[in-house]
């Protein structure tokens, strides 16, 4: 009983979801997209850790870390952009990927010194 | 021709006539530049009275390396293995620092340079702690508008500017980690408030850089990576999650790490030290939040939901349980390192870590030190956290939790007073601010009060009713000027105690003794400098010097010697051979010494001044430190019944070790005092026990005019014929 009703649920909030998602603005999803990859990214990194072993360790972090910086950023664009956002309803988009281009700077100019 | 010339006066004055809002902005402009100079001023009590020196002991240190870096340059420095330290284990100097205040010295003196000031470098390391020290209460006065209104952050500048919890370590010669670390912990702060206010990236990246700062700066920095986590975690459990909070700790947090790594002595300490997990977890909490948050805003039926909250909740803490168990069960995070679990638990350190508990600077607050440091402030504390509670947002929960976590940390440790300060001054200054701005109210409303009454005659309800208010005000706007005469008078003895404070207490320079002769006359002792130039100025480039570890940083940067152990107490071993050294007969030392290829003998001798921070009263503690990995050292071979005595009812261990012989070597002969026997020491009150001490493989090589400190040559050994 529990475990039915329990499916039909997800079911359904897979399809709900599937459904509001679809109505996103292209924008957003092209940010959704980006952070997707660089998901995928992280992923593949951790993989290969996993097999080749974590020496040398700063490499492996720069390389992560760069993943999830970049991923934790553009989320955060997503946010400062989305016009659902009531806080952020007086922040011209223009400066929020003014923010975005600089503080991707900063953390790339970063991960090439830790690199090694 | 009277009227001509007062009408050019009449049109300058009217030419000056400012708005309100510009008079303000003097007013304000004014203050601040005032406080700035108070603050920078009110710490220069020793260069005034003594000389422009580095004070104490850690400073040396930096001072040397700071040197270093101005001759040789940043790669140079920052690849630096010291050889004349901890012989003959050497030190990886660039390793095992903190490089923000020594490149921060050395930035201030090339631009100093630049500008064609020849200044030395010693002047800038001495000037250092006041001038950052001033631009911390620009940074108070900032953090104190964004919590609560201008009023607020100016009295926050005002108090910070002479709050003895700050001056007692950034006064000028006091060029340590904490001059400038303080500055970039409030630095820090005020910017990730803002952050969080504005929700904006390029606060959230400022922070990030001021984090930076700190980490370069201090080895406190770890109270920044576990106070914001627990902030936003109490703002996530009363409900206060937003996007602007998301924005802010995200940016903070990943970019503030990545940077946080790149000082060698940090290492990769954020991913795998228990101390810097609380980030982390906090972080992947925000990530569950936000996710969760988005789903909900999709989501149009709150049932299904809710389904969804409770699958993803539970994975979530499963999977969060599971990383962390396996983390600190494998090993891969290190648990919290002493120095720190002795915050939480305070009495690890007496049982298990001897060095950490010998210093005088870790034991546990005195009620004293509270009303010394903090004065009135410290009953403006409890009234500013009221007013925080009564108007909550997210900045004022912020400086009500580092205000509360940072006095149990200051009731620990007496050195985290001044990790305490900028919060108690901040809280302190919401009260003074709110009272008097409340209080001045009240006095310009019974002006405006009569006016009004006198003009609406007409409404005679209004009219009785501002009557009967025009009643009771004459008690009220009396009882106003004298709460406000009342906060005068303590803000002035606050002003008053402070800088008496620091004049008497906080503003000796350690290594240069003064004290009030017979006749009333100043006597400066200099013993400590004078053995140091001897040392530097009569012995071989290549000698090695023993002493306790407390000198070890004044030797190499004054008396340019390769020393055993120094102030880094990096390795326990090393310097508890020295202790046993130190507490060895002679027969034994020699042979310690001789492995060491020790060549002079340095100790610290107060006898005959009633100097009582000398050799003989910090004994016991290298005889624990010794015991501790030499158990053939016990320390009750040196007590008679659990009491430690240097008379003839001592210990026959106590009077026949090196340390003993070394101190009181020919001091028997000695007249210290009028109607005292001869060897009479001051600093114990007692006559001594060994008088006739004779040394076999040591000679004395150099004392110093009062007998502070005493240098020893070590003899070689004897030829065989």
């Amino acid at each position: 009983m529990g475990r039915a009703s329990s499916k039909e649920d997800a079911g359904a909030l897979f399809h709900s979801l599937r459904s509001a998602y679809a109505a996103t603005p292209v924008n957003l999803k092209i940010i959704d997209l980006y952070v997707g990859f660089a998901i995928f990214t992280a992923l593949i990194q951790v993989v290969y850790m996993a097999v080749v072993g974590s020496f040398p360790f700063n490499s492996f972090l720069s390389g992560v870390l760069s993943c999830v910086g970049t991923t934790v950023l553009a989320v955060c664009l997503r946010i400062q952009v989305n016009r659902e956002n009531k806080e952020f309803k007086d922040l011209p988009p223009e400066r929020a990927f003014a923010d975005f281009v600089l503080c991707n700077l900063v953390l790339h100019l970063v991960i090439m010194n830790f690199l090694g | 021709m009277a009227a001509v010339a007062t009408m050019p006066v009449s049109d300058l004055l009217k030419s000056f006539k400012l708005k309100t809002k510009q008079q303000e902005l003097l007013i304000r402009v004014s203050i601040l530049c005032l406080v700035y100079i108070l603050a920078f001023i009110t710490r220069l009590f020793s260069v005034l009275r003594y000389e422009s020196m580095i004070h104490e002991f850690d400073p040396y240190f930096n001072y040397r390396t700071t040197l270093y870096l101005t001759q040789n340059g940043f790669y140079d420095f920052w690849n630096w293995f010291d050889y004349e330290s901890w012989y003959p284990l050497g030190r990886i100097v660039g390793g095992t620092l903190y490089p923000g205040l020594m490149i921060t010295a050395a930035l201030i003196y090339r631009i100093l340079h630049f500008l064609r000031f020849a200044v030395h470098i010693r002047e800038v390391c001495v000037l250092t702690a006041p001038f950052f020290a001033s631009n911390t209460t620009l940074v108070a006065y900032f953090f104190g508008k964004e919590i609560w209104d201008t009023g607020a952050g100016l009295v926050a500048a005002i108090l910070i500017s002479v709050c003895p919890g700050y001056i007692s370590r950034s006064v000028a010669g006091s060029y340590d980690n904490e001059g400038v670390a303080i500055f970039a912990l409030l630095f820090t702060f005020y910017l990730f408030v803002k952050a969080v206010n504005t929700g904006s990236l390029a606060w959230s990246l400022a922070s990030a850089f001021g984090y930076f700062y700190m980490v370069s700066a201090w080895g406190g920095y770890v109270f920044i990576i576990n106070l914001i986590p627990l902030y936003v975690l109490v703002l996530l459990i009363t409900g206060r999650y937003s996007m602007r909070l998301y924005v802010a700790y995200n940016c903070m947090y990943v970019l503030g790490m990545l940077l946080a790594m790149q000082i060698r002595f940090v290492g990769f300490q954020h991913v795998q030290s228990g101390e810097h997990m609380a980030a982390m977890g906090v972080f992947f909490l925000m990530q569950v939040f936000y996710f969760l948050d988005w789903v909900k805003h999709m989501l149009s039926d709150t049932k299904l939901f809710q389904a969804f909250l409770r699958i993803t909740v539970t994975c979530a803490v499963a999977v969060g349980t599971i990383a962390l168990g396996l983390g600190m069960l494998s090993g891969y995070i290190s648990p919290w390192t002493g120095r720190f679990y002795s915050l939480l638990d305070p009495t690890y350190a007496k049982d298990h870590i001897p060095i950490i508990a010998s210093v005088s600077e870790h034991q546990p607050t005195a009620w004293s030190s509270f009303m010394f440091d903090f004065h009135i402030l410290l009953f403006l504390f409890p009234a500013g956290l009221y007013f925080c509670f009564k108007r909550l947002s997210d900045a004022t929960i912020f400086i009500v939790m580092y205000g509360l976590t940072s006095m149990y940390f200051a009731g620990v440790m007496v050195r985290l007073i001044l990790v305490a300060t900028p919060a108690v001054c901040l809280i302190s200054s919401i009260a003074v601010s709110a009272t008097v701005k409340n209080l001045t109210v009240l006095l310009r409303s019974k002006n405006k009060g009569v006016q009004t009454g006198s003009t609406k005659g007409s409404s005679s309800s209004k009219a009785s009713s501002k009557a009967l208010l025009d009643q009771s005000q004459p008690f009220q706007k009396n009882g106003a000027i004298a709460l406000l005469f009342g906060a005068f008078y303590l803000l002035s003895k606050y002003a008053t105690h402070c800088t008496w404070v620091t004049s008497e207490a906080y503003s000796s320079p350690s290594i240069v003794l003064a004290a009030r002769g017979a006749h009333g006359n100043r006597v400066i002792f200099d013993d400590y400098r004078e053995a140091y130039f001897w040392l530097r100025q009569n012995t071989p480039p290549d000698a090695k010097v023993m002493s306790w570890w407390d000198y070890g940083y004044q030797i190499t940067a004054m008396g340019n010697r390769t020393v055993i152990v120094d102030n880094n107490t990096w390795n326990n071993t090393h310097i508890a051979t020295v202790g046993r050294a130190m507490s060895s007969y002679e027969d034994e030392a020699i042979e310690i010494m001789r492995s060491l290829d020790v060549n002079y003998v340095l100790v610290v001798f107060g006898g005959v001044t009633g100097y009582s921070s000398d050799d003989i009263n910090k004994f016991l503690w290298m005889v624990r430190i010794g015991g501790g990995v030499f158990p053939v050292i016990k320390e009750p071979d040196y007590l008679v019944n659990g009491e430690y005595r240097v008379d003839k009812g001592a210990a026959p261990k106590m009077l026949n070790c090196l340390m003993y012989k070394l101190c009181y070597y020919r001091f028997g002969e000695m007249l210290t005092e009028y109607g005292k026997p001869p060897g009479y020491d001051r600093a114990r009150g007692v006559e001594i026990g060994n008088k006739d001490i004779k040394l076999e493989h040591l000679e004395e090589a150099f004392t110093t005019s009062n007998w502070i400190v005493r240098i020893y040559k070590v003899k070689p050994p004897n030829n065989r014929w």
